[in-house]
């Protein structure tokens, strides 16, 4: 890496910054863990580090800790994003009980989005609905 | 097109995913297909690093991920909803680790004296958030599994032990920018994992889930650090993204606390009444305690109750028990809503989570300043395993610890009704003036075993 590289990446790194913030400044507060825990989830992209560490490993102390690299990372993708659906299952599963009020369109965006959440997932939500 | 501008593309394209996401998670219809798109965007980013020029040994990358997932996906789906809050504190821990460990990787490869000094910094900034953030997140993980006791544990010269830790890392860094060894980056990390266990140990209570976000914008510093170190873009995006916004998320929760975040951190919340806070419920004064019947009386009569729900119901797991007794009392034409405080539960919007779980409509709960102005005019407020959030010392006596945070106006309420399992004082260890107040009935138990007597009793009016 060169100081042109650095200063690109510490350019990306402003805007990124100012981009986070902006994003969520106005976030409900009943979506406050949601929203913790998937951005717990982006965060796992270090992954794509991880990979490259351990897929340019040139001595065996590299090869051990790029592999607990890519461990530990995988946990925190697929913990973070299905932590998350699970949390955001819940909010669906609600909405065809309750036409009534402002849950009306909504209820119909979560009808349209089930089936593409996967098959999995749809009994899951339908089962919570029911009692 | 060549392969490096593809992968660049990709991991563009995975970016732009992010922010869609964050952006989705910030309002509820959008919610869960951001989560998706960010899900997509991570798929892509993984599947076009496969493709990297230079990169071999995908037979252990595979093997490593298989690892990953065989413990993470069933963890994450059958972890009981109670159990979220510790989940995401270990997701997050993993994160830092992985970052930290970057870091150290990357140090070890390169041949000594090669790096400049900035390349150093950026090593040392990975290699110390990381480790402070896997620490902590471990500590807070075993807090909240009550692993270890979630109060806050305090000793003589913590402060100046702590102090001590951070002045080492910083001069063994200086040191390790002007000469940089292997044993200097390890010690270096093994005094960041220490620091992470010394600053976490004295936070408890109710401080808890602002300790979790504030980890969880450190894992995204740390991320985006070890961005710096491997040049690349993507995690340097994607972890700023996560660490500004978890920096903005934690500041809205210490602002509905009434607190700055260095008072958080550094005040040891509640460790000085713990001492005192027991005994004073034990010195024979009196409680009023009454059967579920009297209760069910009360609440049935009334004409307007409001819900305080705490961590207590989502230990008990009865969400969908109150909210039956809830339906009743509205068959009854009892007017009937949940008043959520900020930060009950482990979590922030712990409680929305919990009560939609259980089809509870979103126009039943009511925030803290929308709540507040109605317990004048409220006959009941049924406090249901909560206790730090309505104690009216954070209103009343300057000297307790919670002075000045925000509380639910319970105590305007005409009559106050708790289900405790005990007399136990909450999660930061003080004494609540309110469950000695003439206007307070108390029914001991489970929080589900309570409120399925209140719903039989009801139901036998």
């Amino acid at each position: 890496m060169n100081g042109g590289d650095l200063v690109t990446l510490f350019t990306v790194f402003v805007l990124a910054a100012f981009v986070g913030f902006e994003v969520i400044s106005k976030v409900p507060s009943i979506l406050h863990t949601p929203l913790m825990s998937g951005t717990n989830a982006v965060h796992g992209v270090v992954i794509v580090g991880a990979m490259i560490v351990l897929g340019q490993a040139q001595g065996t102390i590299e090869i051990v800790l790029g592999f607990i690299a890519v461990v530990l990372a995988t946990l925190n993708v697929v913990g973070g994003f299905v932590v998350t659906d699970r949390m955001l299952e819940m909010f669906k599963g609600r909405q065809p009980q309750k036409p009534k009020g402002a849950g009306g369109d909504g209820g119909g965006g979560a009808l349209g989005a089930a089936p593409a959440a996967g098959s999995t997932t749809a009994p899951a939500s339908a089962e919570k609905a029911a009692p | 097109m060549s392969i490096d501008t593809g992968i660049h593309v990709a991991y563009l394209v995975a970016s732009i995913c992010f922010v869609i996401a964050l952006k989705g998670l910030s309002g509820p219809k959008t919610a869960r297909g951001g989560n998706l798109i960010g899900a997509a965007g991570m798929l892509i980013a993984i599947g076009m690093t496969f493709a990297t020029p230079g990169l071999s040994r995908f037979g252990l990358m595979a093997g490593a991920m298989v690892i990953g997932v065989a413990i993470g996906f069933p963890a994450a789906r059958l972890v009981k909803m109670t159990a979220m809050p510790q989940m995401v504190a270990a997701f997050n821990g993993v994160g830092g680790g992985a970052a930290a460990i970057i870091a150290v990787a990357e140090f070890v490869k390169a041949s000594p004296g090669s790096l400049a000094v900035y390349q150093v910094v950026e090593v040392l900034f990975g290699v110390i958030v990381g480790s402070v953030s896997f620490a902590g997140s471990i500590i807070a993980f075993a807090k909240l599994q009550e692993l270890m006791t979630g109060r806050p544990i305090t000793y003589a010269g913590q402060q100046l032990l702590n102090g001590l830790v951070g002045a080492g890392i910083l001069g063994l860094s200086v040191a390790a920018c002007v000469d940089p060894h292997n044993w200097l980056i390890a010690v270096i990390g093994i005094l960041g994992l220490l620091f992470g266990v010394a600053f976490v140990l004295p936070i408890g209570g109710a401080d808890v889930p602002v300790l979790i976000s504030l980890l969880n914008s450190f894992t995204g510093l740390a991320v985006a650090a070890s961005g710096f170190v491997l040049n690349s873009v993507v995690l340097v995006i994607a972890g700023t993204l996560v660490g500004a916004s978890g920096t903005l998320l934690t500041r809205m929760m210490s602002a509905a606390m009434g607190r700055s975040l260095p008072n958080i951190l550094f005040s040891a919340f509640g460790s000085v009444v713990t001492a005192t806070g027991g005994a004073e419920g034990a010195e024979g004064r009196t409680v009023r305690s009454a059967s579920a019947e009297d209760i069910a009386v009360l609440l049935a009569y009334s004409q307007k109750v409001i819900i305080v729900p705490g961590y207590g119901l989502a230990v008990a797991q009865a969400q969908h028990t109150v909210r039956e007794l809830a339906e009743l009392l509205e068959a009854r034409g009892v007017d009937v809503f949940y008043a959520i405080h900020p930060v009950a539960g482990r979590m922030p919007g712990h409680m929305n989570v919990l009560l939609a779980e259980a089809n509870v409509p979103y126009d039943e709960l009511k925030e803290m300043d929308e709540a507040n102005p109605e317990f004048q005019t409220a006959d009941v407020a049924l406090v249901i395993g909560a206790n730090d959030v309505v104690n009216p010392a954070a209103k009343n006596s300057p000297g307790s610890p919670i002075y000045g945070m925000p509380i639910l106006a319970v105590d305007e309420a005409h009559n106050v009704v708790f289900l405790k399992r005990s007399m136990r004082p909450g999660f930061a260890g003080i004494d609540n003036e309110l469950l000695f107040d003439p206007k307070t009935t108390l029914l001991f138990g489970d929080a589900k075993d309570s409120l399925t007597k209140l719903v039989a009793a009801v139901k036998a009016l």
